[in-house]
C-alpha cells in the first residue's frame, strides 16, 4: 500500500512498479521488465553506456543536478586500484523522503542501476550507504541483494556475461553531513563523517581513495528505464537539458501531501494545486521551499516556474533534492528560518569555522529573535552573518544554512520586523518553539 | 565481550562485506547495531569494535560522538523520536512534540525510570509526506495526531508491544 | 627538479616549482596569508578558512592552503573582500573563544590574538551566552581548556602523524565537538607535549608551566637538552635566575618540530632539593661541608702527592660535561696528573665504526639524513624510547618521503608499523639477520643503518662489511646513551685514545679496571656514577667526586665538589650523529661551580695552570679547534646551526674495547642519571604507573 494515492498527473517511470502485490520481489520485478536494460548494457562498451547516460539529461538527482554521464566519465579508464560504485541513501535533507519509497518498493531497480553503473566504469563492488533510521530499508534491500545472488544477478558472473559484480548494504547512524558525497566516503570507511579536501573527487579517489562512481538513489533507479527505452526517450520525458522525471516530496499546507514522479520541467503552481490538491484549508499560499530546506524560500508570486535545474536556478533557489514544502498564510517565517538554522546547526560537523560558529551563532540569535528579544539591527546581522558563510566553508552545508536563511531575511524582513520591540510573534499558531 | 549468536553472525556478515584491509568500515554498522542488543555504546562495546575491525578505541570513540543515533547513556526499551524539521513543524510536529513531553513527564533525551520509554526531539526522518511522524525504535508512525501518540505511550506503558496497539499503525514493515 | 610554474600574487610575478601550494609560494616571498590550521609538515586541514584568497577567473574565494599554483594564476591577497574574509572568520572564532587572555598561559604569545590584532575586529556583534566545558586533566603535564580550543587539529595531527602515537582525537560534533585523549579521561602517549607546542591558542597548556607567569616576563635561552644523544635544541623560559619551561620556542634546533618529555619538562632537576651546593669533605667518615679553597686544598695536596710517587690514579669522565671539559679533563689527567687512566661509560662502538669506515668520506649520517634519505635499516634499538628524536626523523622521512624502514629488533618498536619489513632477532644475534635482507637494501637507492650496543667490534666491521657491498650509497650511525658521549670518545676521555682518535701508545685503565684495582690510590670522578653498580674494590682510595647530586658514588667520597648543571654552564656538546652544538647558560648555579672552573682550580692549587691552560670554555675550545680534526669551526658558526664533525678518516690505531660498551638503554619513562631528580618526569612516570596497574 502507497502511503498516498497517486495522482493521474504523474508520469510513472522510476515508480511503475510501486502498486504492483510484491513489488519488492525479483519475480515481480523480472515480470515487469526487471533487469532487461542491464541485459543491454552488459552488450555495451564503457563508452556506448556512459554516452547512453548523458544523452538521457539524467542529472544527479542528490541536490546538486550535475549531469550523471559526464561524472561517470571522470572515472579513469585503466586503475591499478579497484573501482567502487557507492549508493548514497544518507536521504537526510528535510523535506524529502523519495528515496525511502524507492527502496522501499522497488529495490531491484536500485540494483540493477547500480549494476549498470558498474559496467560503465568496470567496477566489481558497490555498497549502498544507507541512514541509519532507514533500518527497515536495509533489510528490504539485503533481501532483493539476496535474491539478486540467488538469481545469479550478483556475483561472480553478472547474468552469465562472466562479470563480477558485488553489493552490500551499509548502515549509517544519523549524520546529515554523511550525505555529501565526501563525507559520505568518510563515515563508509568507518570514521568521522568530515567532508574530504576536493580535489580529487570521488571519481578519481573516493571509496578507499580508488576511482569510485558515487551517486544518489534516484539517480541509480532512473538509469535502467534509460536502458530499456534508450537516453533520448529519458530525456524526452523532461524539459531541455533536465532529462526524464523526478520523484517530488509535497510537503507543508496541501491538501494531499506525497511523493509524485511528474516530469522535470512541472510548473510548481500546478504542482500545489493539482497535484497537492492546493493550499491546506482554503488558505493563501505565503512561500515554498522548492528543493529541500537548503533552498532559499521561493515567494508565492515566484512560484509561477518549471520545476528543473535550470529555471529554479534561474529563480534564485535549487531544485535539490526535489522537496516541495509548501506554506501557506499563516505561517511564521521567521520561526521557519529558526527551524531550519537549528538543524544546520545540530548537523555541523564541526570541521570549519565558518559553519561551525556561524550555524550556531544564527540558531542563537534566532531563537532570541523569535521570543520577541530582537533587535532592529540583528535583522542586518542575521543577513551578514549567513553571508559571511556564504562560499566560504568547507563544504556546501555552509552555503546550506546560508542560503535560505538570506532568503528568508531578504524576502520576508517585514515579519521579522513584527517581531521586534517585544512584540508577540503574529502568527500564534506555528509560533511554537520547540526544545533542543 | 559477548554477543548474542544472531548478533554475532551478524558481525561476521558485516566484516565479510569489506575488503580484507578495511574492516574498519565495519565500525558504525557494528556500533548501531551492538547498541540495539548492549543498550548503549559502552567503554566495552568500543573496545570490541575497536579490536574486531583494528582500529583504535579512540578512533572508535571519535565516531561514536558524532553520529547522533549512538548513544553513550542507555535509552528506553521504546525510544520515542518525534520529528520537529520544517515539514513536521508545518503541520503539528511541535504540538506533538509538547504532547510527548506533557504525557511521558521526560525531555529532549530523556529515560523513563523504569527505563521503558525514552525521549528524543530529532531531525527530519525522511517521512516530510507524511507529517508529523514518529519513530519508535526503527519503526515509523505517520500523519500521527497528539491522540494518537497518547494511546502509542499509554499501550507502551501498560506493557503492550507497539503492533498491539491498535489505534496506532506503524507503516514501516 | 620540478618545472617551474610562473604566477602572480599581489601583482608581483613569482616563480614556484609545480605543486607548491599558494600559501607557501606566497610565504616564501614574505607575503603572508594567516592561517591556524595549515602547518607545514602536517596534512592539509583546510578547516579554519582564514587562508582565503582570490583567485582571478575563480568565482569564490580559495583556499591558500590546498591550492597549488598554477601558471599564469593571478592571486590577491589583500582585497576588500580578502581583508573582509578573515576578520569575519575571526568573528566567528571568538564566538565561543573565552577572553580570559588576561591570565591564559598564552596571552601574549598567542596566535588568536595576534591574528586578532593584526586582522580582526575591534568589537565583537556576538552578544549570545558562550558554551562553556569545564578544563580538563589529561596527564600531570597536559591540560586541555575546550572553550579556548580553535580545533584547529595541529594537535591531533603532530600526534598521529609526526609522533606516529595518535593519542589524540576528536569527540562530538559541531560546535561541541573537542578534542579528546586515548583513554577516556587521560593520555597515554610519549608525553612529549608537542600539541602544546604546536597549539596556536591557550587550549593545551603545560603543567609544569601553567598559571606561573607571563611569557613577556621570561628571558628565552636555547640550549641543548642533556637527557640523551640526540642533541635536540630546548627553549629555556628564565624569569630571575629560575627555569620556569622548557619548550621548542622557535624549532630552530637540528631537531625542528620535535621535543619530547625530558627535552621539555626534564629541566627541573638543576634546583632540586638534594643537589649539592657546597663542597664536602669527609670528616670522621662523614661528609661535612667546607669552603671551596678547603677542598680545593686537599683535593690538590693529595692528588700532588700520589703524583710525586708515581701513585696509581684513575680519572673517569663524563657522558654529560661539555667537549671542552672533556678534553680539559683528560689533558689534565695526562699532561698534569701524568696518568693515562682515563675512562668514561661507553655506550656505543663509535670507535669501531670510524675505523671501518676509514678511507672513505661522508658516510657518517646526519640528523638532517634522517628526514632525508630514502631508506633506513634499524639495528637492535627501540629508537622511539631512546632515541625519540631520531625515530621522529624517520617517521618523518618515510610520510614526506615515502622513505622505506627495516628493522631488526629484539622486541617489537614503533617502526614497525610503517615498516617494509620487520624481522625479530634475539639480542646480539641481529646481523644474522642481514643477508636476508640484502636484496632489498641493495634495491635502494640510498640507506641509513643505525645500530645499537648489540652491534660492536667485528660486528660493527661485519656491518660496515655488509653495508659497503651492497652497492648503494649507504651511511652509518653508532646509537650512543648521553648527551656528550660522542664528544666524549671525540676527546679522548678512554686511555688507548687521545682527542680526535690518535693512538695514546699508551696503556690504561678501564673503569672497570680502576673500581677494581686494590692499587688505586685515588679516583676522580667527574660527573659520572660508576658506583651505582657495585662498591669500589678498594677501601683505601681517595676519591674526589663532582657531581651535582649525593650519588652513590658521590657517597662513597672523601672530597665532593658541587658541579654545575648543564643549563648552568656555556661550551659545546656533540650528538649522536656527530654534530657539535653550543650549551647556553640559562640560570647561574648557586654554591655549584662549572666543571672546567672545578678542574682548572684543582690545577692552579697544584700549580698546573699552566699545563692546563685557562679554564675559559672559549679558550679550551679554541684549542680544541686546533688539535682535534673536524672541530676546526668557529664558535660563531655554532651559534648559528648544529655542524657535523668527523674527528678522523684514517684507520684507528688501536683496538678499543668493545668489550666495555653497554648501553643503559635508558627509555623515555626509565630514569637516567639526571631523569631520577626531575620532580615533572617522574611525576609522569609515576602516573603512568598508576594507569598501567589500574
Amino acid at each position: 500500500m502507497l502511503y498516498n494515492q497517486p495522482n493521474p498527473l504523474e508520469v510513472k517511470v522510476l515508480s511503475r512498479r510501486f502498486t504492483l502485490p510484491n513489488s519488492q520481489s525479483i519475480e515481480t520485478y523480472l515480470a515487469n521488465d526487471g533487469y532487461k536494460a542491464l541485459e543491454k548494457a552488459l552488450g555495451m562498451t564503457q563508452d556506448q553506456i556512459i554516452d547512453e547516460v548523458k544523452a538521457s539529461g539524467l542529472r544527479g538527482r542528490g541536490g546538486a543536478g550535475f549531469p550523471t554521464g559526464l561524472k561517470w566519465s571522470f572515472v579513469p579508464r585503466q586503475s591499478p586500484k579497484p573501482k567502487y560504485i557507492v549508493v548514497n541513501a544518507d536521504e537526510s535533507e528535510p523535506g524529502t523522503c523519495k528515496d525511502r519509497l524507492l527502496i522501499e518498493y522497488d529495490p531491484h531497480q536500485l540494483i540493477e542501476g547500480v549494476i549498470i553503473a558498474g559496467q560503465a566504469v568496470g567496477a566489481e563492488q558497490g555498497y549502498i550507504y544507507i541512514r541509519g533510521e532507514y533500518r527497515y530499508l536495509i533489510d528490504v534491500m539485503d533481501r532483493a541483494i539476496d535474491e539478486a545472488y540467488a538469481r545469479g544477478v550478483l556475483g561472480d558472473n553478472v547474468m552469465g556475461s562472466g562479470r563480477k559484480f558485488h553489493l552490500a548494504s551499509h548502515s549509517g547512524a544519523g549524520a546529515y553531513e554523511c550525505g555529501e558525497e565526501s563525507a559520505l566516503l568518510e563515515s563508509f570507511e568507518g570514521k568521522r563523517g568530515n567532508p574530504r579536501i576536493r580535489p580529487p573527487f570521488p571519481a578519481v579517489a573516493g571509496c578507499y581513495q580508488s576511482p569510485t562512481i558515487l551517486n544518489n538513489v534516484e539517480t541509480f533507479c532512473a538509469v535502467p528505464a534509460i536502458f530499456l527505452n534508450g537516453g533520448a526517450y529519458f530525456a524526452g520525458l523532461g524539459s531541455p537539458k533536465n532529462g526524464g522525471t523526478r520523484l517530488f516530496c509535497l510537503s507543508g499546507h496541501v491538501n494531499k501531501p506525497g511523493v509524485y514522479e511528474l516530469p522535470m520541467g512541472f510548473n510548481l503552481m500546478r504542482m500545489i494545486n493539482e497535484v497537492g490538491g492546493g493550499v491546506r484549508g482554503g488558505k493563501k499560499l505565503k512561500a515554498v521551499i522548492p528543493g529541500g530546506s537548503s533552498c532559499p524560500v521561493l515567494k508565492a508570486d515566484e512560484c509561477d516556474i518549471a520545476m528543473d535545474y535550470d529555471s529554479v536556478a534561474a529563480a534564485k533557489s535549487m531544485l535539490g533534492s526535489g522537496g516541495v514544502v509548501v506554506m501557506d498564510e499563516d505561517t511564521c517565517m521567521v520561526n521557519a528560518a529558526l527551524r531550519i538554522m537549528k538543524f544546520y546547526a545540530h548537523e555541523s560537523c564541526g570541521w570549519c569555522i565558518p559553519c561551525r560558529e556561524g550555524t550556531t551563532w544564527l540558531k542563537k540569535l534566532l531563537t532570541r529573535f523569535h521570543e520577541g528579544m530582537g533587535q532592529r539591527s540583528d535583522i542586518v546581522l542575521i543577513g551578514d552573518l549567513s553571508k559571511n558563510m556564504l562560499g566560504r566553508t568547507f563544504c556546501p552545508l555552509g552555503d546550506a544554512a546560508a542560503m535560505p536563511t538570506i532568503a528568508f531575511v531578504e524576502k520576508f524582513k517585514d515579519e521579522f520586523e513584527a517581531h521586534l520591540d517585544g512584540k508577540p510573534c503574529p502568527y500564534e499558531k506555528s509560533n511554537r518553539m520547540v526544545a533542543a | 565481550m559477548t554477543f548474542s549468536p544472531e548478533l554475532e553472525a551478524r558481525f561476521e556478515k558485516f566484516l565479510a562485506k569489506y575488503p580484507a584491509d578495511r574492516k574498519r568500515s565495519a565500525v558504525i554498522p557494528m556500533l548501531i547495531y551492538g547498541q540495539d542488543e548492549v543498550g548503549a555504546i559502552t567503554d566495552e562495546l568500543i573496545n570490541e569494535v575497536a579490536k574486531r575491525t583494528g582500529a583504535t578505541p579512540l578512533q572508535v570513540t571519535e565516531v561514536v560522538g558524532f553520529y547522533s543515533m549512538l548513544h553513550r547513556k542507555p535509552q528506553g526499551k521504546y525510544h520515542v523520536q518525534v520529528c520537529t524539521n520544517i515539514s513536521c513543524l508545518l503541520v503539528g510536529g511541535a504540538e506533538l512534540w509538547e504532547q510527548a513531553c506533557k504525557k511521558t513527564g521526560l525531555g529532549h533525551k530523556e529515560t523513563s525510570k523504569d527505563g521503558l520509554i525514552s525521549l528524543e526531539e530529532v531531525e527530519c526522518m525522511g517521512a516530510c509526506s507524511w507529517a508529523p511522524a514518529v519513530q519508535v525504535n526503527y519503526d515509523f508512525y505517520h500523519d500521527v495526531t497528539p491522540e494518537q501518540l497518547d494511546k502509542l505511550i499509554d499501550g507502551l506503558a501498560a506493557g503492550k508491544k507497539p503492533e498491539q496497539i491498535a489505534e496506532v499503525t506503524k507503516v514501516s514493515c | 627538479m620540478a618545472d617551474l610554474v610562473k604566477f602572480t600574487i599581489d601583482g608581483r610575478e613569482i616563480e614556484a616549482a609545480a605543486g607548491t601550494l599558494v600559501i607557501e609560494a606566497a610565504k616564501k616571498n614574505g607575503i603572508e596569508i594567516p592561517s591556524f590550521c595549515y602547518y607545514e609538515g602536517l596534512s592539509l586541514q583546510a578547516a579554519c578558512r582564514m587562508c582565503l584568497v582570490e583567485v582571478e577567473k575563480m568565482p569564490k574565494m580559495q583556499v591558500a592552503c590546498t591550492l597549488p599554483v598554477g601558471a599564469g594564476m593571478v592571486v590577491r591577497t589583500d582585497t576588500e573582500q580578502v581583508r573582509k574574509a578573515r576578520k569575519t572568520t575571526l568573528e566567528f572564532l571568538l564566538v565561543n573563544h573565552p577572553l580570559d587572555c588576561p591570565v591564559c598561559d598564552k596571552g601574549g604569545e598567542c596566535e588568536l590574538q595576534d591574528m586578532v590584532f593584526k586582522y580582526g575586529a575591534g568589537e565583537s556583534r556576538f552578544t549570545e551566552t558562550k558554551m562553556h566545558v569545564d578544563e580538563q586533566q589529561w596527564s600531570p603535564v597536559v591540560f586541555y581548556d575546550g572553550p579556548r580550543c580553535i580545533l584547529c587539529f595541529r594537535c591531533v595531527r603532530a600526534c598521529e602523524e609526526g609522533m606516529g602515537v595518535a593519542a589524540l582525537g576528536v569527540v562530538n560534533r559541531g560546535a561541541q565537538s573537542l578534542i579528546a585523549p586515548n583513554h577516556g579521561d587521560h593520555l597515554e602517549c610519549d608525553e612529549c607535549g608537542q600539541c602544546i607546542d604546536i597549539c596556536p591558542v591557550g587550549a593545551l597548556t603545560s603543567g609544569a608551566y601553567r598559571y606561573q607567569t607571563r611569557p613577556w616576563e621570561m628571558e628565552h635561552v636555547g640550549t641543548i637538552c642533556t637527557h640523551c644523544s640526540d642533541g635536540c635544541k630546548t627553549t629555556l623560559g628564565v624569569r630571575g635566575d629560575e627555569i620556569m619551561r622548557g619548550n621548542n620556542r622557535d624549532r630552530s634546533g637540528v631537531n625542528g618540530e620535535f621535543l619530547c618529555a625530558k627535552g621539555r619538562y626534564a629541566y627541573d632537576f638543576y634546583n632540586h632539593a638534594e643537589r649539592i651546593q657546597s663542597p664536602m669533605v669527609r670528616v670522621g667518615g662523614k661528609l661535612e661541608p667546607v669552603s671551596w679553597s678547603k677542598a680545593l686544598e686537599l683535593v690538590a695536596r693529595k692528588f700532588g702527592e700520589i703524583r710525586s710517587r708515581s701513585g696509581e690514579i684513575g680519572v673517569i669522565g663524563s657522558s654529560h660535561t661539555t667537549n671542552e671539559e672533556n678534553y680539559y679533563l683528560q689533558k689534565f689527567a695526562r699532561q698534569g696528573l701524568n696518568t693515562n687512566n682515563i675512562d668514561h661509560h661507553r655506550t656505543g662502538d663509535v670507535v669501531t665504526l670510524v675505523d671501518a669506515l676509514s678511507g672513505t668520506t661522508g658516510q657518517l649520517a646526519t640528523t638532517q639524513d634522517l628526514y632525508e634519505k630514502k631508506a633506513f635499516l634499524v639495528i637492535g634499538a627501540d629508537l622511539a624510547l631512546e632515541h625519540p628524536f631520531l625515530s621522529y626523523q624517520i617517521r618523518a622521512s618515510f610520510r614526506h618521503h615515502a622513505a622505506h624502514v627495516y628493522t631488526v629488533t629484539a622486541e617489537k618498536v614503533r617502526e614497525d608499523d610503517y615498516a617494509v619489513r620487520s624481522v625479530r632477532k634475539a639480542a646480539g644475534t641481529e646481523l644474522e639477520a642481514l643477508e636476508d635482507l640484502r636484496a632489498a637494501l641493495a634495491a635502494e637507492p640510498e640507506l641509513v643503518i643505525l645500530f645499537g650496543d648489540a652491534v660492536k667490534g667485528d660486528g660493527v666491521r661485519k656491518l660496515v662489511e655488509f653495508g659497503q657491498s651492497l652497492g648503494t650509497a649507504v651511511k652509518y650511525c653508532a646509537l650512543v646513551d648521553y648527551a656528550n658521549s660522542r664528544g666524549a670518545i671525540d676527546m679522548g676521555l678512554v686511555p688507548e685514545l687521545l682527542p680526535g682518535y690518535q693512538a695514546s701508545g699508551k696503556s690504561g685503565l678501564s673503569v672497570k679496571e680502576m673500581l677494581a684495582s686494590q692499587t688505586l690510590e685515588a679516583l676522580w670522578v667527574v660527573g659520572a656514577n660508576p658506583l651505582k653498580s657495585g662498591p669500589l674494590a678498594s677501601k683505601k682510595t681517595f676519591v674526589v667526586v663532582q657531581d651535582m647530586f649525593l650519588t652513590e658514588t658521590a657517597q662513597r667520597a672523601d672530597v665532593v665538589l658541587p658541579a654545575a648543571s648543564a643549563y648552568e654552564k656555556s661550551g659545546t656538546v656533540t650528538n649522536v650523529c656527530g654534530e657539535v652544538q653550543r650549551l647556553t647558560r640559562a640560570v647561574t648555579a648557586v654554591g655549584a661551580k662549572t666543571d672546567l672552573e672545578i678542574i682548572g682550580l684543582i690545577a692552579k692549587e697544584m700549580s698546573l695552570a699552566a699545563t692546563v691552560g685557562p679554564w675559559s670554555s672559549e679558550t679550551v675550545y679554541n684549542e680544541i679547534r686546533k688539535t682535534v680534526k673536524g672541530y676546526n669551526i668557529p664558535l660563531a658558526m655554532l651559534a648559528v646551526q648544529a655542524q657535523q664533525t668527523a674527528p678522523v678518516n684514517g684507520r684507528v690505531a688501536v683496538e678499543s674495547r668493545p668489550d666495555l660498551i653497554h648501553s643503559a638503554h635508558d627509555g623515555l619513562f626509565t630514569s637516567g642519571t639526571l631523569g631520577r631528580y626531575s620532580k615533572i618526569l617522574n611525576s609522569v612516570m609515576e602516573s603512568r604507573k598508576e594507569t598501567v596497574t589500574a
